[in-house]
């Protein structure tokens, strides 16, 4: 999946003139729907200020009084704006209708994937580029400024925090992530102890962890062709995979989808070609 | 009276902040009147890059439910669209009570804490006795 910058469907829970308050669990109902759902929704209330209107669509929910709905445009004609008198209706048929004006309107469709990406805390990052040499999936790359960045965060694998884990200054946060400080939790000094949190990712493994990769994989290709055993071999990588699960909470799914020992090389050579660049235009 | 916009965000897509404190605070927000903004999810929003995030950000001070705020601090600047430094206050559904961010959302006034700089907590051996003992 590549995510695109759209716009998304502005779903505006209207209380106010011309309109008939809705009760407070109609509204919670109709609001955990919408969210769970993945809009955005804004509720207007006798108090409080909202947001101001950007070029968004704007969908205006309300009870409207004797069913009809307010009418109202865009002064400058950039926004389009709807109306849905929702009296009676049920939580269902609200968000069907959202869902309709959704697509008519070719706003952004949410909710399609787990938004699971590296987000870079730059009061700690020190530019150091081990992220970029460490990922084999692209997903970091370098400005024009030659500073690290998020670039593809869609190429990130679900649930894995494997880049955060080699970050000498744990700038690296993954804000679903169950623990601190991946999860975004402050740092602590025993945080940046941690055999985990330092550079080297030896201390993982005992090893650089795609040269162990390669070099597993390389030991039980040549017993396979010598022994003719496949489930050694089969073994021996369940035994590597097991280990890389165990000690960096890597899913086994991640570690499955790893490309071949020649691609690996490839791309860590690629990725580290990358990262001295960036490290020399920093310093020139 | 709040003079501070609200958001509220639902985190839609993963199991971290427990079901009960955001449901909780969002019946809360429904009951008091006022108005807010709710989203699905923020880092959705950020990966996107949504022009939204940039239409939450204008216009004052902010109060945000939600997560740590390290990780919201750095995913409203990844979707270039910061916060403001002294004009932002973020509650944390994945720890702190539902009381405490309702009342914290709904009270007069702001207590910014977007965190600023390299802080690193120390450790219990570099507190002083005092505190540790506390």
């Amino acid at each position: 999946m590549t995510l695109k910058e759209q716009v998304t469907l502005r779903v505006v829970l209207y209380e106010g003139e011309g309109s008939q308050p809705l009760a407070a669990a109609d509204q919670f109902a109709a609001l955990t729907a919408l969210l769970e759902k993945g809009f955005a929704v804004t509720r207007t209330g006798a108090t409080g200020r909202v947001a101001p209107a950007d070029r968004s669509p704007l969908l205006v929910l309300g009870s409207f009084s004797q069913g009809k709905a307010i009418q109202a445009e865009d002064a400058s004609g950039t926004v389009p704006v709807r109306f849905a008198d929702i009296t009676g209706w049920d939580v269902a048929r609200i968000v069907q209708t959202v869902e309709s004006v959704r697509e008519e309107t070719q706003a952004a469709r949410q909710g399609d994937w787990k938004p699971w990406f590296p987000v870079i805390d730059y009061d700690r990052c020190t530019n150091c580029m081990q992220c970029l040499s460490f990922c084999l999936f692209g997903v970091y790359g370098v400005s024009a400024e030659q500073k690290i960045q998020v670039q593809q965060n869609d190429n990130c694998k679900t649930n894995c925090p494997a880049c955060s884990r080699v970050c000498p200054e744990a700038a690296i946060m993954f804000p679903k992530y169950k623990a601190g400080p991946i999860n975004g939790d402050e740092v602590s000094d025993a945080d940046l102890q941690r055999e985990k949190m330092k550079v080297d990712i030896s201390a993982l493994l005992g090893g650089d962890v795609y040269s162990l990769l390669r070099q597993r994989s390389e030991k039980a290709k040549s017993r396979f062709s010598k022994e003719r055993d496949s489930d050694k071999a089969l073994n021996e990588r369940k035994k590597c995979l097991v280990k890389l699960v165990e000690g960096g909470d890597i899913p086994p799914e991640v570690l499955m989808s790893l490309p071949s020992p020649e691609e690996i090389q490839r791309r860590a050579q690629e990725a580290m070609a990358k990262a001295q660049a960036a490290l020399a235009g920093r310093a020139g | 009276m709040n003079t501070s916009r609200i958001l509220y965000c639902h985190c839609a897509y993963a199991q971290v902040v427990p079901k009960e404190v955001k449901e909780l605070v969002l019946k809360r927000l429904c009951a008091a009147g006022v108005a807010f903004e709710a989203v699905a999810d923020l880092c959705e929003m950020s990966a996107r890059r949504d022009p939204a995030l940039k239409r939450l950000t204008e216009g004052g001070t902010l109060k945000i439910a939600a997560c740590y705020p390290r990780a919201v601090k750095w995913l409203f600047e990844a979707a270039q669209a910061p916060l403001p430094a002294h004009g932002a206050e973020i509650l944390n559904m994945r720890v702190q009570p539902a009381d405490e961010v309702t009342e914290a959302l709904l009270r007069p006034g702001l207590e910014p804490n977007l965190p600023a700089g390299k802080a690193t907590r120390p450790s219990a051996a570099e507190l002083p006795k005092t505190e540790v003992a506390a």
